[in-house]
């Protein structure tokens, strides 16, 4: 293969946001599959109200990245995160910390309340669509019960507007009460991005959200997202690398376990700067 | 009946799959088939023929008593001018509902608690370990579980539930009549208890089995959405499975409702139709294990066959369901 | 209802947490009760079975009733046991596996094959006293006329095979259709690939199939009481009454006579060891197998 980076020198090109515009912050971040280390020393600043893209070949470990933020992987017991992951300035790892006080990092959902809390700030759209077995009305009410009462107009509310920013409302709007299983597969995932704003997080994690969906469908999605962007933090991990510069804002470049390249999209697929990302780009590479 | 097997063996021989050996390649390759064939063949004699046994057997008994056979809960083997010989099938029949009823009742919450702690809380290591001793607990033979359920549950039952309950209650109240009975700890909640504790590790296993095949996706997803564990079990794993864990729980009431040596030790094996919760009772398998080789007489050893079909057809309506409901890999 | 609303508030937060926290502590008390009642039970055999072991209770036959503390044993049926289950496994065996690959092998997806399995599932669930109904009906009452050894070795067997053609069919295919093509391609027959490759392969399996139908009959009870009915003497003649180990507790747990219910216990012991015992090895012997896989 032609791309034997060789692993200590290479540096990062990174052109980041300023520190008060990130959200999420993460700092030298190692990630383990059991004795398999699959992330080295990861950078990754996040900015509010923006879209971040996280490209690279299969196996880089983009979606590994992506999984830590909310701490997904924590449902597996051996996989583990070392580092710093700062959500408002928080590190979401630390065990001590207030945003997550009781997590040891290692272990699993035992105790999951303040897991529960972080997630809720932290959504997730994932690859396959999700729709949990339930009517497309309860999918999204379900979520906003788990944080608060809701009287039944502003739940019929919270649902319409959830629906209409993921771009669904007039495809569901008549069958609200039917099964979410229903559904195409790019409404299904539509659903699942409303369910997620539904309760209001801070940022929306997407991992391949569009991989198993058409282009009409996928056309669709990455209207919804546009729109999400005033009000919502994005991070979404894609393979189509038109997909990342038609709607990021930035884009992490990612090979092997490290991040090569972070910059604002407008200028990473223009002129990419390391000869990986030049060749991924042009198409060369898996 | 051997040329109608080979007749069946030509027929069926083309239909199977796979790889097949070339035409004519000897070694005895038809002779081995038709011994495989004729296995095969003997299980389905054997159920045919376990069927026709208990038809034939229990038959002198139906055509004697009609349908009052269901409905009687006389059981009077040792008949006299005054009191003449007659069974009906009422008491056991009851019995044997009832028990598996209230084991399943008490064992279903304790299943769904072992299954999600095993996947959900316990760590992996000592799930394992525990995962074992469930299924050891399905290993130990139900003579055993009688005898323990005689000798150590029983009296304990008897000292320290039934007798404070009888002295306690008000015997003409609805709890004093539901807790009467002889305070010997032989009757039909301790023998669903025993029941209980027998099937609890086969539906906990098979719980368990379901809830690890719920795709991980959907797991993630309930998760990512800020739920604790307690909602992603309540609210998407558990509706998940709903439908397999119905067959699990009829695979268990199969087991309850044929289960033998355990109840005959425990239950106080009388024949009327219990009247209580701490009542003596029987059920259809305990009624012929007690009664079948003392049997007196013709018609008394028919009944019992009769009882035997009656139980033959439950069980088999369960199973049924339970394979309806579960497809068969999880049997 | 502007950006960045409403988290949970504090105490419904807290609700949730705590309902997660009585969640977890329902199911860690389930599962201890499961614990429990099995080291109740084990302790209890322990502790009633061998505190009445002597040396005698293995080389004496059955006491009468009132003998003296301590006195006689179990010889009588522990030989009887032996001799019935490796009468009933002798033939399980046999059919079992013979069964087993032929709806593995043969049947495979065809209709008849279907109706086979169904029909060894029912007699899998099959309560075991009706199967002692059963052989009562037919050798007892019938072809040899009186109790006997055969029809309890034969009642053992009816429910020794469901359990070992289901385990036979099961292991079977997970052998790879490479490894029968592979015996094929040198000009053997189908049975000879069979026999010579695919069973060889799947050994380990098949001694695991053995051992949970020895676990099965090895216990049983029921259907004994009917079939080969139970005999106070050592015997080892096949066509007449046989001993048994289970038929033993049954009499001797019911009665009244202090040295019968301690011979009982010690039985019961006997019993549960070779039980789980058969079921742990056969346990091993499957997640070694699957191991190497």
């Amino acid at each position: 293969m032609k791309f034997e980076i060789s692993q200590e020198e290479q540096p990062t090109v990174m052109v980041a946001p300023a520190p008060e515009e990130r959200v999420l912050d993460v700092r030298g971040l190692d990630f383990y599959y059991g004795k398999t280390r699959a992330l080295h020393g990861v950078d990754l600043p996040v900015a509010r109200n923006r879209i971040t893209a996280l490209i690279g070949p299969s196996g880089c470990g983009k979606s590994t990245l992506l999984r830590t933020l909310n701490r997904i992987y924590d449902l597996y017991p051996a996989q583990r995160a070392e580092g710093q992951i700062l959500f408002n300035g928080e590190n979401l790892l630390n065990p001590r910390d207030p945003v997550d006080p009781e997590a040891s990092g290692s272990g699993r959902p035992r105790v999951g309340g303040d897991l529960a809390r972080l997630r809720a700030r932290i959504g997730m759209v994932f690859q396959r669509p999700t729709p949990f077995p339930m009517s497309i009305y309860d999918n999204i009410a379900f979520g906003v019960r788990l944080q608060r009462s809701v009287g039944k107009a502003e739940m019929d509310e919270i649902v319409e507007r959830s629906l209409t920013r993921a771009a669904l409302w007039d495809e569901a709007k008549d069958k609200l009460h039917q099964s979410g299983l229903g559904l195409s597969g790019g409404q299904q995932q539509r659903l699942c991005v409303a369910r997620g704003i539904a309760v209001e997080p801070e940022v929306l994690l997407l991992d391949e959200p569009a991989s198993a969906l058409d282009p009409l469908s996928t056309a669709k999605l990455e209207t919804a997202l546009l729109e999400l962007k005033d009000s919502f933090t994005i991070v979404i991990v894609t393979h189509n690398l038109q997909q990342a510069a038609r709607i990021s804002d930035y884009t992490a470049f990612m090979l092997m376990g490290r991040l090569i390249e972070f910059r604002p999209s407008s200028e990473a697929f223009v002129k990419p700067e390391t000869e990986a990302m030049r060749d991924y780009v042009t198409g060369r590479y898996g | 009946m051997a040329d109608a097997l080979m007749a069946a063996m030509v027929e069926q021989a083309p239909r199977s799959k796979g790889p097949r050996g070339a035409p004519g390649s000897g070694n005895g390759d038809g002779l081995f088939h038709a011994l495989c064939f004729s296995a095969a063949m003997v299980l389905m004699a054997t159920l045919a023929g376990l069927l026709v046994a208990l038809l034939i057997g229990g038959w002198p008994a139906f055509s004697r008593f009609g349908f009052s056979f269901f409905t009687s809960s006389v059981w009077n083997p040792s008949g006299t001018p005054d009191n003449p010989e007659a069974y009906g099938a009422a008491g056991p029949i009851a019995g044997t509902l009832i028990t598996a009823f209230i084991a399943m009742l008490l064992a279903f919450p304790l299943a769904v608690g072992i299954a999600v702690f095993l996947v959900e809380f316990c760590p992996r290591r000592l799930a394992h370990w525990v995962g074992i001793a469930v299924e050891l607990l399905a290993g130990i033979p139900s003579i055993v579980y009688g005898m323990w359920g005689l000798f150590v549950l029983a009296p304990w039952f008897a000292e320290h539930i039934q007798t404070p309950l009888l002295l306690d209650l008000d015997p003409d109240g609805f709890w004093g009549k539901l807790f009467s009975g002889v305070p010997n700890g032989a009757n039909i909640f301790t023998a669903s208890l025993i029941l209980a504790i027998m099937v609890l590790p086969y539906i906990a296993t098979v719980f368990r089995e379901l809830l690890l095949s719920i795709p991980p996706y959907l797991r993630e997803a309930a998760y990512g959405m800020g739920c604790t564990p307690f909602e992603v079990v309540r609210n998407i794993m558990l509706p998940y499975i709903r439908r397999s864990a119905v067959g699990a729980v009829m695979l268990g009431l199969g087991r309850a409702l044929g289960e033998t040596m355990a109840v005959t030790f425990i239950i106080g094996n009388s024949h009327a139709l219990p009247h209580s919760l701490f009542d003596s009772g029987s059920t259809i398998a305990s009624t012929i294990a007690n009664e079948f080789t003392e049997a007196t007489g013709d018609l008394h050893v028919s009944a019992l066959i009769a009882l035997g079909l009656i139980l033959f057809l439950i069980t088999f309506a369960t199973l049924a369901a339970a394979r309806l409901l579960l497809g068969r890999e999880k049997l | 209802m502007a950006n960045g609303v409403p988290m949970a508030s504090a105490p419904r937060h807290l609700r949730r947490k705590l309902t997660n926290y009585i969640f977890v502590g329902l199911t860690s008390i389930a599962t201890a009760l499961a614990l429990a009642a099995l080291v109740m039970i084990l302790w209890s055999l322990v502790a009633k079975g061998l505190g009445g072991i002597n040396l005698a209770a293995i080389t004496q036959d059955q006491p009468g009733g009132g003998a003296d503390m301590g006195q006689g044993g179990l010889r009588n049926g522990l030989v009887g046991s032996l001799i019935l289950c490796a009468i009933g496994m002798a033939i399980a065996l046999v059919i079992g596996i013979l069964s087993g690959t032929w709806l593995a092998e043969y049947g495979d997806a065809s209709r008849l094959a279907g109706t086979v399995r169904f029909i060894n599932d029912v007699l899998l669930s099959a309560p075991s006293i009706l199967v002692g109904l059963f052989v009562y009906e037919l050798l007892v009452s019938h072809l040899v006329g009186h109790f006997s050894a055969i029809a309890g070795g034969v009642a053992l067997a009816v429910l020794a095979t469901p359990v070992i053609t289901r385990t036979t069919e099961d292991i079977l295919r997970l052998q790879s259709n490479q490894l029968r093509e592979a015996g094929m391609a040198l000009g053997a027959g189908k049975g000879l690939v069979i026999r010579a490759i695919i069973w060889r392969a799947s050994r380990t399996g098949l001694v695991t199939g053995g051992l949970l139908g020895f676990a099965r009959i090895s216990g049983e009870t029921a259907p004994l009481l009917f079939t080969s009915l139970g005999n106070p003497f050592l015997s080892v003649n096949l066509g007449q009454p046989m001993a048994s180990l289970p038929t033993i507790i049954f009499n001797f747990a019911l009665s009244a006579d202090d040295n019968w219910r301690r011979l009982a216990w010690v039985a019961a012991l006997i019993i549960a060891v070779f039980v789980l015992s058969a079921n742990i090895i056969g346990r091993a012997l499957a997640a070694r197998g699957s191991s190497h896989k």
